[in-house]
């Protein structure tokens, strides 16, 4: 019994963080409605500054919890400085920009940690006169835990006094509605942001500083969390901060028992919970249903058949890739074959993402679930190579399939969390079940077949396929299939009237957009011999994300080029030591250099340049 | 017309110089223009979609004139962002309303307080009970479980705390009972006989007869009729007016 008993408490102890950095995140989502990918990093700069701050004093009760106490402000401060330097700038900038901002800064901030405190995993300070463990029934249970346990509700209350009962609060919650006629009614936001900043960021920081004794603090804290707070948001409805509470706890008793019955399957068990609360409820279980129409409003243009001059464009540059063995090396080859299949997974997530309406923020569950598929055929059945690349598709489609079916309940950002959430989920389960997929020393020695391993042979197919499967993605936006997946995005109300089964629509393009990630990702592992978990990860979903935001939303040119763009860089930058964080830094400039977007803004300038003089409607079009 | 810079800024609370307002590429504003006196209640009138609430947002800063200027108490405002507006003196009523829904009558209230201004008697939530009883018994009902009806109570009152000294109402009267447009015609006469100025967007034409001292007819964006109320004919009606 008192086993039992532990293991609940267990349960709640562990809710705490994530509800502390769940509740900040949803604060700050309903106030300026940025999904903050950096919050994750906030809590991991919690945990790492308390570490640090704690190590530095006398080990005593004041450092300890002084040490916690400035490391959460330390936090919250950053937040103000990321919320005024570089947010503040983007406002105006379209949703996914700040979004890509706050990735960004993610990715510095993990490059930044590692350098300022190392690669290896830091086991936290024991809290002083909190070391011991209590007896209950017979079980021990660190007192720490406790400690911990009290911490959540104590902060749901402060919370709930602080929104309720200040005028602070009322105006947080009045902008959270309407920001329009709260700017009318005499209200300057500006502060009201930053300071709802700071309070979101502190609790993060408060979240990692407070588990430091239990958890540590590692490199992969941010993403991990950050997907766990993500799942909890949509679990507890968005914005509601008791929602949140209610979720944690879920999640937190779902972990602690989990791991009792099932040890490895914790993951899975959040992928169950997240399933079931979403079937039931779609908004969350204290969510409200959003009322918002459509989900960006940077994907209405219009989209053509590509003018002639772009088509020759296309030809031309089609032209240069066959010859390319004639004068390119061996190193050429692997260069544009690699840029060829990662355009087809960009071009798959524009597929759903422009013409769709249906942001993913998880696009690598797709082209590495194809990669691991294709890897785990020849790994373990010796599957032919040919046999391969055609099966490829289809475990990613079902996998597409799958997630897909929950996704598609909700849009705009929900639908984009949630992809991230089972993303999260499918990158844990490669990188745990190490038994089955290699976990982290991945599965090498997936060579092409013998016929293909010529170097040029397999440049070829690589550039048959990719091309071949942007075309056929690019004809499909021209069917009725296509027509109709615009017309659910345009008007979701309307197609339903015109008795289009919208929902079901959009499930089948989520499908098709998994289909060609993941055929871009069996080729990959051909090419490069093996696979490993990074290719399902948060960073690899945004790499796709990124390339297809630089090349610009409205056009089909745009994941082409942005992709060109980024595979180049990272062939450029990825043997030095802190690549992502020279990338983020990049995207930063680029995102406050053109608040409108790059491709916008190459878009606008040069359209001219494909005929038809129209400046707003951009003229789409690809080879 | 012959009248100084410096009388006209004692005269005037608000004038409105040949503005041209947009909705992305639609030109809504062609060259507006209007003048207001201190104290006094004017009626923007026209068909539905001429442009009347543009026109007050254009004033409140929500849509911002690519031309034009906006001279409130003297002060140039136009591309001041709606907040600084409001805090010189102007409140807005939209014409939907616009409650928090999700907040209290009260806390309605709450958001719109703002401090006192010289001059005039600030507003209380009790002063406000006096002028709308309808909201008393509610006070801690959500903004979103109340009529349309006392929302438009509401949001009159939520700007009368910002304690204004033009206040710009859009549409007041749609969707209110006759008996409840007669009591908001009060209060808009009790409003004016303190000093504060209204400029309202109405259909109502009895209604915005009942109150007003001025009247503006907008038709295509423009302002082509500009007198006092008592001149307003049945030609000028049957003109610009009838369906
Ligand atoms: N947000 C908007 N985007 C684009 N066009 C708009 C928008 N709001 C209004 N319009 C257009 O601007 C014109 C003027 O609209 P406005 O709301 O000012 O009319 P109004 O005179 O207030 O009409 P009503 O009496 O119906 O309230 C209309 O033709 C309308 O279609
Ligand atoms: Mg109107």
């Amino acid at each position: 019994m008192g086993f039992y008993i532990v293991q609940f408490l267990t349960g709640l102890s562990d809710a705490s963080s994530l509800f502390l950095v769940a509740a900040g995140l949803s604060l700050i989502f309903g106030v300026s409605r940025i999904v903050n990918m950096a919050h994750g990093s906030f809590y991991m700069l919690g945990a790492y500054i308390a570490y640090v701050i704690i190590a530095a004093l006398p080990h005593t009760g004041i450092s300890f919890w002084g040490g916690i106490l400035l490391a959460t402000l330390a936090v919250g401060v950053i937040g103000i400085i990321v919320e005024i330097f570089l947010l503040r700038r983007l406002y105006r900038a379209p949703e996914l920009f700040l979004l890509m901002a706050t990735f960004a800064l993610l990715l510095v901030i993990q490059d930044l940690a590692r350098w300022a405190f190392g690669p290896e995993d830091l086991i936290g300070p024991m809290a002083p006169g909190l070391e011991g463990s209590i007896n209950i029934l017979g079980t021990l249970m660190p007192t720490y835990d406790l400690v911990l346990i009290i911490a959540a509700p104590v902060v749901l209350l402060f919370l709930w006094f602080l929104l309720t009962r200040t005028r602070w609060g009322i105006l947080v919650r009045a902008a959270t509605e309407d920001r329009e006629m709260l700017a009318a009614l005499g209200v300057n936001q500006k502060w009201l942001f930053t300071s709802v900043f700071f309070l979101g960021s502190l609790l993060a920081g408060l979240g990692g500083a407070i588990q430091l004794p239990k958890g540590g603090a590692d490199l992969l804290m941010d993403m991990n969390v950050i997907a766990a707070a993500f799942v909890i948001v949509v679990v507890g409805g968005m914005g509601s901060i008791p929602g949140a509470f209610l979720a944690a706890i879920i999640i937190g008793e779902l972990g602690s028992f989990g791991v009792l019955y099932l040890p490895q399957s914790t993951l899975v068990m959040m992928f169950l919970v997240m399933a079931v609360v979403l079937v039931i409820r779609p908004y969350g279980l204290l969510g409200k249903p959003e009322l918002e129409e459509g989900s960006g409003e940077s994907f209405e243009t219009v989209m053509r058949p590509a003018p002639k001059q772009l088509r020759l464009i296309g030809l031309g540059i089609l032209g240069v890739l066959i010859l390319l063995p004639v004068f390119g090396g061996k190193y050429q080859l692997v260069l544009f074959g690699e840029i060829a299949l990662f355009s087809l997974a960009c071009m798959s997530l524009y597929f759903m993402m422009g013409p769709g309406g249906m942001v993913s923020f998880g696009h690598a569950a797709f082209f590495g679930g194809g990669a691991y598929a294709a890897a785990l055929l020849v790994h373990y059945v010796r599957t032919p190579m040919s046999l391969a690349l055609l099966l490829t598709p289809l475990c990613a489609g079902l996998l597409a399939l799958i997630i897909g079916w929950f996704c598609v309940r909700l849009s705009g950002v929900y639908l984009a969390m949630l992809t991230l959430a089972f993303a999260q989920i499918c990158w844990s389960i490669v990188f745990q079940w190490s038994a089955f997929t290699g976990g982290d020393d991945g599965i090498l020695g997936i060579w092409p077949a013998h016929w293909a391993s010529n170097a040029v042979v397999f440049y070829y197919l690589t550039l048959l396929i990719s091309v071949g499967g942007i075309l056929l993605l690019r004809h499909l936006l021209f069917t009725p299939f296509g027509y109709t997946m615009r017309a659910c995005r345009d008007s979701r109300l309307r197609a339903d009237a015109i008795g289009i089964n919208v929902t079901r629509h959009q499930w089948f393009s989520f499908a098709v957009a998994g289909v060609f990630a993941g055929l871009a990702g069996g080729i990959y592992v051909f090419s490069k011999g093996s696979i490993f978990p990074d290719e399902m990860s948060i960073p690899r979903s945004f790499d796709i994300l990124l390339s297809v935001l630089l090349g610009g939303i409205e056009s089909i040119t745009g994941p082409i080029v942005g992709s060109s763009i980024f595979i180049w860089l990272e062939d450029k930058l990825s043997n030095l030591d802190f690549w992502r964080l020279i990338l983020g830094c990049i995207f930063i400039v680029l995102v406050l250099a053109f608040p409108q977007g790059v491709g916008g803004f190459f878009g606008t300038r040069f359209s001219h340049f494909f005929g038809e003089a129209s400046n707003d409607s951009n003229p789409i079009g690809k080879d | 017309m012959e009248i100084t810079q410096d009388k006209k800024e004692n005269h005037y609370i608000l004038e409105v110089r040949a503005i041209n307002s947009f909705y992305g590429k639609a030109h809504i504003l062609h060259d507006l223009s209007l003048e207001m006196e201190k104290g006094s209640v004017a009626v923007l009138l026209g068909r539905n979609g001429v442009g009347k609430s543009t026109t007050l947002k254009s004033i409140m800063g929500i849509v911002i004139p690519k031309r034009g200027e906006i001279i409130f108490k003297g002060r140039s405002i136009l591309g001041l962002p709606s907040y600084k507006i409001c805090a010189l003196g102007l409140g807005y009523v939209p014409e939907d309303r616009r409650i928090f829904t999700g907040l209290t009558i009260m806390e309605n209230l709450e958001v719109g307080r703002r401090p006192p201004r010289k001059g005039f008697e600030p507003w209380t939530p009790d002063r406000i009970f006096k002028l709308f009883p309808n909201l008393k018994n509610m006070k801690n009902r959500l903004g979103g479980q109340i009529s349309g009806g006392e929302q438009q109570m509401l949001s009159i009152a939520r700007t009368l705390m910002g304690n204004p000294e033009l206040i710009i109402l859009d549409e007041p009267s749609e969707g209110l009972a006759p008996v409840i447009v007669d009591q908001l015609g009060e209060a808009i006469i009790e409003l004016k006989k303190e000093g504060v100025s209204i400029l309202l967007a109405e259909q109502n034409l009895n209604f915005a007869r009942s109150i007003c001292d001025k009247v503006f007819i907008v038709d295509h964006g423009r302002v082509c009729f500009d007198n006092a109320i008592c001149n307003l004919t049945e030609e000028v009606c049957e003109q610009y007016l009838a369906v």
